[in-house]
């Protein structure tokens, strides 16, 4: 995996490792802790269908290095979108601005790390013909069409991308990964009378296109956005109020990676700015939950061989038993709290400085049977379904909009209620985890994590929970 | 063709004609190989930029950052069959096999009779107002080398004047100062190739005030076309401040239905609702709570929403949609009427209409009517919330459903009384604007949907009980 980065990457621009060794030597040393080179090339295509037709096709390439360096806690950054010599000798004199100390010695960088085996060796740019391609969205599409007569909307997107990424930094590393990524993504919109009501399905992960191509795989996921549309079609105004709230397994995990992921995050607990700040050891959540954040599960899409520093992916215990006990790192992080890196740092691209970030973010699953969940609640709302969600790390508060819900009484679920939003705070919420299901699933992989203006894919996923305790932000 | 790898910051500043003549050069190469190809017509657009920033926390340096961007994107159109390509790689061979795949893909897309070029005769208009050197200046291009180290000390300065302001803040997120210059051209084979260039200059600070009941983070931000308009370091620095210890003490409110202010960061979001639901992506999917709305309704008929692009100055200025169509002064709303749509041509022609230049989005869209001192939208209020911050995706275009988490203050006797948090908003968008009862004087011209604090009769309030 590295030799294959390491010669898409330097080979056509006739870089060795001696210009990299050179480049590293220049821009470390002197007051400078840390000095890196990141090369990375993606291409990506995606092909469109809507109303009936596949209409739009779209190809992009970009490649880049991106170079840092860093003293104490600041870093400096500059990246080139060529790779050559002078380019990156331009650049490593711009980040070293951040050290006005000349720099000396030279960087010898170690072996490359072996790459892990995560996921598939495929180019899914570059797998089969387009022609399959707008054959599987239209398929799709007629699919849809003939699951109920009220569908007058259908748009299909397919997507995938191949990526090489190659670093080498002064404190000797040198790791090279892969990546591929794909995604599948149905949306329809449904009419009845005068309403109007639209369902998603979609998935993906590292692996090849052939697989979402499996009747097997977008079979489901074209129900799954069918039946979620009928289902806000009969849907009644949400109710208002704090109240007990179930989460269904899966996806609706977006309220670990919300509520507690990125206040665990290492950047903002090294400057104290998160509610969870200085916690480490104390009880955060009721003991039936265990959280983990894992880069190391097999074809995720929120999964790394080596995160974008060049630590391999790792799995975090983040809270055990309900007891915080680590945060996510990344290089600069770890080493200015004194602790190890945990295979977090990752970036947008070149262009964009690492950060720690989520993986895979998930709740192990606890004793519960989801029917006894449910069967518990006198009066609240199921939610199953998720549009994503957003936070105020320092003071904690989270929210996340569901789309897919039901009204709960008496241990019944009853009518689909309206997409509401709920809040809560990050540090209690789970204290409030009343029961924790024994149904633990992984969402199917659409999930895409911003922070500070970088987007990268991720994963999250969770048993059934029961929350004794959210704010539902309906209308009555 | 020359790389302009070669340029120093200061020279791409001070002559951006010469960065324009590459970019110009690189779209003419694209869309003749896309004609050589065999596409029938084509357009392109490339685009450079150059930013350069310094952040800082707690008095020193967090980051300093230099970033050089350039990218193509290159669209072919073939018997009504479409293609897109884009790099950020500017080498001549990546751009020619960047359109060879633009080209491929247009072998594989089906038919759509909507595609390709806006109409010639409208392209022939932009043409000639392009040779006439008749276009006024729009006002975007005040370029300044401001070295480094000035735009870090200005942060340090704008952090320590937020710091110093109150006791009560503990920590700093940081503060950062910025410079963008940006320079595209955008190019079609009907014979148009027009360019725009602007700067920015931009400061924002964010600081975390501290009580017994915990954390509180807040932010005041500033940007300008030329580095002398922006505010004093110590205004941004002193605003954050205020705004973030202010929020300390926050608490729920109950649950029940009471009058909103939306305050001007959050009112343009609103409207930028509004607009969404009104363009042509969203209407031609069915996918809008303001289908078939032409001529209805949809505001209170005192208010009006008027765009004009050609804003010397201003932050969304430009001549040209990015179909390369004059853009004009036009109302949306007019005294309360959804008066237009906002299309460009691809989808006014899904429509059956013609374009309304929107090609891009909206371009400095500013509310008009009777605007109301902020004072007396609170009496007029007299028990209800002040909205300062919403969160989450709550938004649902489709029916109009809106519900989303905020932070803000309550408003008693007609004043603000305490920080509100934790609570969720809920109504829906259609009722939420027809229930405009005033909007506020407090119009920020600094962004491209310019519209004051927005009040809404009555949404549902839920947080305790």
């Amino acid at each position: 995996m590295f030799e294959l980065a390491r010669s898409q990457l330097l080979d056509p621009t006739g870089l060795d490792q001696s210009d990299i060794e050179s480049t590293i030597s220049r821009l470390a040393g002197g007051a400078v802790d840390f000095g890196e080179l990141y090369f990375q090339r993606r291409v990506s295509e995606a092909w469109s269908l809507e109303d009936g037709a596949v209409k739009n096709g779209s190809w992009d390439v970009d490649q880049g290095v991106g170079v840092r360096a860093i003293a104490g806690a600041g870093t400096g950054f500059a990246y080139a979108d060529a790779i050559t010599l002078p380019a990156l000798i331009d650049a490593a004199d711009s980040a070293r601005a951040i050290s006005r100390q000349a720099s000396r010695g030279q960087v010898r960088l170690a072996p490359a790390i072996t790459t892990p085996e995560r996921y598939t060796h495929v180019d899914p740019t570059r797998e089969g013909r387009s022609a399959d391609r707008v054959e599987l969205l239209r398929t799709v599409d007629a699919y849809v069409r003939s699951l109920d007569a009220r569908v007058s909307q259908v748009s299909v997107n397919i997507s995938g991308s191949h990526e090489f990424i190659l670093v080498a930094a002064s404190d000797g590393t040198l790791a090279g990964d892969v990546r591929p990524l794909v995604r599948l993504d149905i949306r329809v919109l449904m009419e009845d009378g005068d309403r109007r009501e639209q369902g998603f399905a979609g998935g993906g992960g590292r692996y090849c296109l052939a697989e979402l191509m499996d009747p097997d795989f977008w079979q489901p996921q074209a129900k799954e956005a069918v039946r979620q549309a009928e289902v806000n079609l009969r849907a009644e105004d949400a109710p208002a109020g704090h109240m007990t709230v179930v989460l269904g397994p899966g996806w609706p995990g977006v309220l670990l990676h919300e509520a507690i992921g990125h206040g665990l995050e290492g950047d903002f607990n090294r400057k104290g700015i998160s509610a969870f700040s200085n916690r480490i050891g104390e009880q955060v959540a009721s003991p039936e939950c265990t959280i983990v954040d894992d880069g190391t599960l097999a074809d995720r899409r929120g999964s790394l061989a080596i995160d974008d520093e060049g630590t391999p992916a790792g799995s975090t215990t983040l809270i055990e038993n309900g007891r915080l006990v680590a945060y996510m790192q990344d290089k600069l992080n770890a080493r200015l709290m004194g602790v190890k890196p945990t295979g977090n740092g990752r970036r947008e691209s070149f262009a964009h400085l690492p950060m720690p970030r989520m993986t895979n973010t998930y709740m192990l699953p606890g004793n519960h049977d989801p029917g006894e969940i449910l069967a518990s609640v006198e009066d609240g709302i199921y939610a199953v379904n998720f549009n994503g969600g957003q936070v105020d790390i320092t003071s904690g508060k989270f929210v996340f909009a569901a789309s897919e819900a039901y009204r709960v009484k008496n241990g019944k679920v009853g009518v689909p209620i309206k997409g509401a939003t709920l809040i809560g705070n990050g540090p209690d919420v789970l204290t409030r985890v009343g029961m924790v299901g024994n149904d633990l699933a992984l969402d199917n992989g659409v999930g895409v994590c911003g922070k500070e203006g970088q987007s990268v894919p991720v994963g999250v996923g969770q048993p059934t929970l029961r929350i004794d305790g959210l704010t539902v932000g309906g209308t009555h | 063709m020359a790389s302009s790898g070669s340029l120093t910051v200061a020279d791409w500043l001070a002559q951006p004609e010469r960065e324009r003549e590459t970019l110009v050069g690189i779209a003419k190469r694209a869309l003749d190989q896309a004609t050589e190809g065999g596409a029938e017509q084509a357009e392109v657009s490339v685009s450079s930029s150059l930013a350069r920033e310094a952040g800082v926390r707690l008095g020193d340096i967090e980051h300093l950052e230099e970033a050089r961007d350039r990218g193509v994107r290159v669209t072919v159109y073939a018997g009504q069959c479409s293609g897109t390509a884009s790099t950020g790689d500017l080498r001549p061979e990546v751009i020619d096999q960047c359109v060879q795949h633009a080209l491929e893909i247009a072998r594989h897309t089906q038919r759509d009779r909507a595609a390709g070029l806006a109409d010639p005769a409208l392209i022939a208009e932009s043409v000639d107002e392009l040779n006439s050197g008749q276009l006024t200046d729009l006002d975007l291009w005040h370029p300044e080398d401001i070295a480094m180290d000035r735009l870090a000390e200005r942060a340090i300065e704008m952090e320590r004047s937020g710091r110093e302001a109150d006791q009560r803040i503990a920590n700093s997120e940081g503060a950062s100062v910025s410079l963008e210059a940006s320079l595209s051209v955008h190019g079609n084979t009907l014979g148009f190739m027009g360019s725009r260039q602007s700067t920015s200059f931009s400061q924002s600070c964010v600081l975390i005030a501290q009580d017994d009941q915990g954390m509180q983070r807040d932010y005041d931000w500033d940007s300008a076309r030329r580095w002398s308009d922006l505010n004093g370091p110590e205004q941004t620095g002193r605003h954050a401040a205020e705004k973030t210890v202010r929020r300390l003490g926050a608490k729920r409110v109950p649950t029940g239905p009471v009058p909103v202010i939306f305050a001007p960061p959050v009112a343009k979001g609103l409207i930028g609702h509004l607009v969404s639901a009104a363009s042509g992506g969203s209407l031609y999917r069915r996918s809008s709570f303001l289908l078939d709305a032409l001529g209805e309704a949809v505001l209170p008929e005192q208010f009006s929403l008027i765009e004009s692009p050609r804003l010397p100055g201003g932050p969304g200025s430009s001549h040209f949609d990015a179909d390369g169509i004059a853009t004009r002064e036009q109302a949306l709303v007019d005294r309360g009427t959804l008066a237009r749509y906002v299309l460009s041509a691809y989808s006014a022609r899904r429509l059956g209409t013609v374009t309304t230049a929107n090609a891009g989005g909206i371009r400095n869209l500013r509310i008009d009517g009777p605007l109301t001192p902020r004072d007396e939208l609170l009496a007029q209020v007299g028990t209800g919330l002040l909205v300062t911050e919403v969160m989450g995706q709550g938004v649902n275009l489709v029916n109009g459903d809106y519900s989303r988490g905020a932070a803000g203050f309550w408003i008693e006797n007609g004043a603000i009384a305490w920080p509100v948090e934790e609570i969720t908003i809920a109504g829906n968008l259609r009722n939420m604007f027809l229930g405009l009862s005033a909007a506020g004087d407090d119009i920020d011209p600094r962004n491209n949907i310019q519209t004051g604090s927005l009040l809404i009769d009555r949404m549902t309030v839920a947080g305790q009980g």
